[in-house]
């Protein structure tokens, strides 16, 4: 059993064009900035935005242009559960969950309902519910359907921040209880790597990388990612000992290559100082302190010059150097602290 | 708050005037009379049967309506519209011209069985149909229009061919909208005149809705017109007032 | 000045008022709705009326200047379409079943007559429509709506679309429209001068042209 889609979308000027397989029992969260073309990708999959390309689930084509073939949503199998939840509001629990069973739906409905434990809502209106119950019940509602394939849009950015942690964990457990393919979307990381297998990065409706959460967090190839590795992402181009910047500034790396690298370096790994320090480290740049970001016991210190970096720094160290927004400073990063991978 | 005052006012004043110059001692006489029944019952059967028809017509149509894009939508729309802009007496004019002995489908009806539209009750029926109609047909499109689509989805999601996705979701989250229109369209059904009287004409029992029982009586005997009117009123607020409590819980 | 006057007069007062170069407003419409807005206080300078007993409804109310002339009478006719396809002759005829007739409401002046003129000939007919106004009547007979209504000769006149099948003396009514002054009138001599052209022979002839007899 696998998913293969080749998906081209093209819509008030935004385009989304993403090629996926996505392979049995696997969990992928599709992770990116808002905009990205994430949700588009989901109503894709789910036959609510007719495209350009193919998409086929074991063998069975839901989408294929060339043949102008289009399978529509009700026929697909495909569970969608929404960011929020919609449940609908005139019916009850039960009745939600029950609607798409075509026999016996509100004794099996009723059953699952005791199972996850919310028996005692099956009467209830969706209005009745606290958001973790809602998102509980939407994902009840299409599980109980059986589906081949599914998709979850924001599973849980609309609940409040202080359960969100717990849903995340329910929500584990029951995606790891589904048999079929889990694709869910988020812009959210700890939600990307806390349930998923593999990560696929969209940005401007394009993959810019795949892979498990340890990859893709390990070698960024982009500056959302970066971030959400909490790493400093640059590009340039290897000059062998080498990395030469876009705007002219170079890092002394050794094996650098003579192609198109990444260079990521971690904010632990870049020491600030006062005064140009003399000795070992050989990437010494000027830098003027932009501004601070308090992290527990750590400071993360975002800094201009010829190469932008962010210092992660103890508050002692800030205290001692005087750093504050507009501070000149020096930085430097040892040679041996800076991994580089091929662009 | 004063232009609303103002507004109300302007709602309240002419009802004012009509209870003030009520001939109190008349109305128990003008309400037993035979006539006033007549066409206090005609009036209600045609205003609920336009109201029917409306619905059954009126919900398809405003489901095409919320689906087109682009020029269809304006030319459709401005159709549906049409009655509510024009003089209800040449919207009979024009009902004549087309189901009339001469008209473009009364003739052949005339012709092949001898059958006659106008000054039948079903006349009065279409005349208030062909008024009431697009208050029906906008209200619920405004609300297909404000319905989140994402319902829709989900239970298409879930399996549900387009048939159970419009009965058990699309239908229901429209009642409030189908509710409003409904009333409104059976209001101003009830109030009919103008289009009434030229395509279905007046006579007692069959075509004098009360509207045109006012409009006579007024000529010969204001004081039963205005007994009339206030029945008229009163029918309809209970029923307004009644219908509210039942359909939409508390206001 | 402003003329209240009975629908049925409007095209014979409309060329009156192009003869005499007064500057004058003219409000048509059925008698009683006329009757209705003088005793509402609507101002006006002359009255003119389809029926003797709203006028008499003014003069009770003291509203009318000086004493009414009748200045023109109007006849019954039974308007029906051209070349009369259904051959109606008489009254009596008005009584064929399957044939759909429309009468004028017995509230207004045309709706009593034309039940005063029935009755004289000892007819029952069936309406299909007791229309609130004359122009009802003719306009469903012209439309093809009706086969025959019972209507002003001075409507056959006027009216391109219908023809007139005449009711003899015996059976016919004939109806006085009576003018008058008012007593709350702005314009005191216009209304006097167009009374008096009304009676006089050039009006009574363009009277005469719309199918009235004069006084």
């Amino acid at each position: 059993m696998s998913l293969h889609a080749t998906i081209n979308v093209e819509r008030n000027g935004f385009a989304l064009s993403v090629d996926m397989t996505v392979f049995d029992g696997e969990t992928v969260a599709v992770l990116g900035p808002n905009g990205a073309g994430k949700t588009t990708l989901l109503r894709a999959l789910a036959g609510l935005v007719r495209i350009t390309g193919h998409v086929e689930l074991d063998g069975y084509v839901f989408d294929d242009s060339a043949t102008n073939r289009h399978v529509p949503t009700e026929e697909r199998q495909v569970g969608l559960v929404f960011q929020d939840h919609v449940l609908f509001p005139h019916m009850t629990v039960l009745q939600n969950v029950a609607f798409g069973l075509r026999r016996d739906g509100e004794r099996i409905a009723g059953a699952w309902l005791e199972r996850a434990g919310l028996g005692d809502k099956a009467n209830a209106l969706p209005s009745q519910l606290s958001g973790g119950q809602a998102q509980r019940v939407a994902l009840l509602r299409t599980l109980v359907t059986e589906p081949r394939l599914l998709l979850l849009d924001e599973p849980l950015s609309a609940l409040d921040v202080s359960i969100r942690a717990e849903v995340r964990r329910e929500l584990a457990r029951q995606l790891a209880a589904f048999k079929g393919i889990r694709i869910l979307v988020t812009h959210d990381p700890l939600e990307a790597i806390a349930l998923a297998d593999r990560l696929v990065v969209l940005e401007r409706g394009k993959i810019v990388q795949s892979g498990s959460p340890i990859d893709v967090t390990a070698k960024p190839r982009s500056r959302f990612v970066a971030d959400l590795a909490g790493v400093n992402l640059l590009r340039g181009r290897g000059r062998g000992d080498h990395i030469e910047l876009d705007n002219g500034a170079t890092i002394a790396v050794p094996g650098a290559g003579e192609d198109d690298v990444f260079a990521v370096i971690h904010p632990h790994a870049v020491a600030l100082y006062r005064a140009k320090p003399e000795g070992t480290p050989r990437n010494v740049w000027p830098a003027r302190v932009e501004d601070l970001d308090l992290h527990a016991e750590r400071v993360r210190v975002r800094l201009g010059g010829p190469v932008p970096l962010v210092a992660e720094v103890t508050t002692s160290a800030v205290r001692d150097l005087h750093l504050e927004p507009g501070t000149d400073a020096w930085v430097a990063v040892k040679a041996t602290e800076i991994s580089v991978y091929p662009a | 708050m004063a232009l609303a005052g103002l507004g109300l006012l302007l709602f309240l004043l002419p009802l004012a005037g009509l209870v003030v110059r009520a001939p109190w001692g008349q109305v128990g006489q003008e309400l037993l009379a035979p006539q006033t029944a007549t066409a206090l019952g005609l009036s209600i059967f045609c205003s609920v049967t336009a109201t029917a028809i409306a619905l059954v017509l009126g919900i398809p149509l405003a489901l095409v309506l919320s689906r087109t894009t682009g020029t269809l939508r304006s030319v459709l729309r401005a159709l549906t519209t049409l009655p509510m802009v024009l003089p209800p007496v040449v919207g009979g004019v024009a009902l004549l011209l087309a189901f009339g002995r001469r008209g473009l489908i009364g003739a052949p009806l005339y012709q092949l069985f001898g059958v006659q539209i106008p000054f039948t009750t079903t006349a009065a029926v279409i005349a208030e149909t062909f008024v009431a109609m697009p208050f029906l047909v906008i209200a619920i499109e405004g609300g297909l229009r404000s319905l989140d689509q994402r319902y829709e989805e989900a239970a298409r999601a879930l399996g549900a061919n387009s048939w159970k996705v419009f009965a058990r979701v699309t239908l229901p989250l429209l009642r409030p909208a189908i509710f409003s229109g409904a009333v409104l369209c059976w209001a101003r059904a009830l109030g009919e005149f103008g289009a009434t009287i030229t395509f279905a004409g007046n006579l007692p029992g069959r075509t004098q809705t009360v509207p045109l029982a006012v409009y006579i009586a007024l000529e010969s005997k204001p004081e039963a017109a205005i007994v009339l009117s206030l029945v008229l009123l009163a029918v309809s607020l209970a029923i307004l007032i009644g219908l509210r409590d039942r359909w939409l819980g508390e206001p | 000045m402003t003329v209240f006057a009975a629908a049925s007069l409007q095209p014979a007062f409309d060329k009156i008022a192009a003869q005499i170069h007064v500057d004058a407003t003219f409000n048509y419409a059925g008698t009683q709705t006329l009757t209705a807005q003088l005793t509402q206080g609507a101002e006006a300078d002359v009255f003119a009326s389809a029926d003797k007993t709203q006028m008499k409804t003014l003069l009770d109310a003291g509203l009318i200047a000086g004493a009414p002339e009748v200045f023109a009478h109007n006849r019954l006719e039974i308007a029906v379409a051209k070349g009369n396809p259904k051959g109606i002759h008489s009254l009596a005829d008005l009584a064929r079943p399957g044939l759909v007739v429309v009468l004028a409401d017995p509230s207004v002046p045309a709706g009593k007559y034309a039940q005063q003129a029935l009755a004289k000939a000892n007819v029952t007919v069936h309406p299909a429509s007791l229309e609130p106004q004359v122009t009802g009547v003719l306009s469903k007979v012209a439309l093809g709506e009706a086969d025959a209504g019972i209507v002003y000769v001075s409507d056959v006149v006027t009216s391109q679309k219908v023809q007139g099948v005449p009711i003899p003396d015996s059976q016919n009514v004939v109806a006085d429209y009576p003018i008058a002054a008012l007593k709350n009138a702005q314009h005191n001599s216009n209304a006097a001068a167009f009374i008096a052209f009304v009676l006089a022979p050039d009006g009574q002839s363009i009277l005469k042209a719309a199918g009235f007899e004069p006084a």
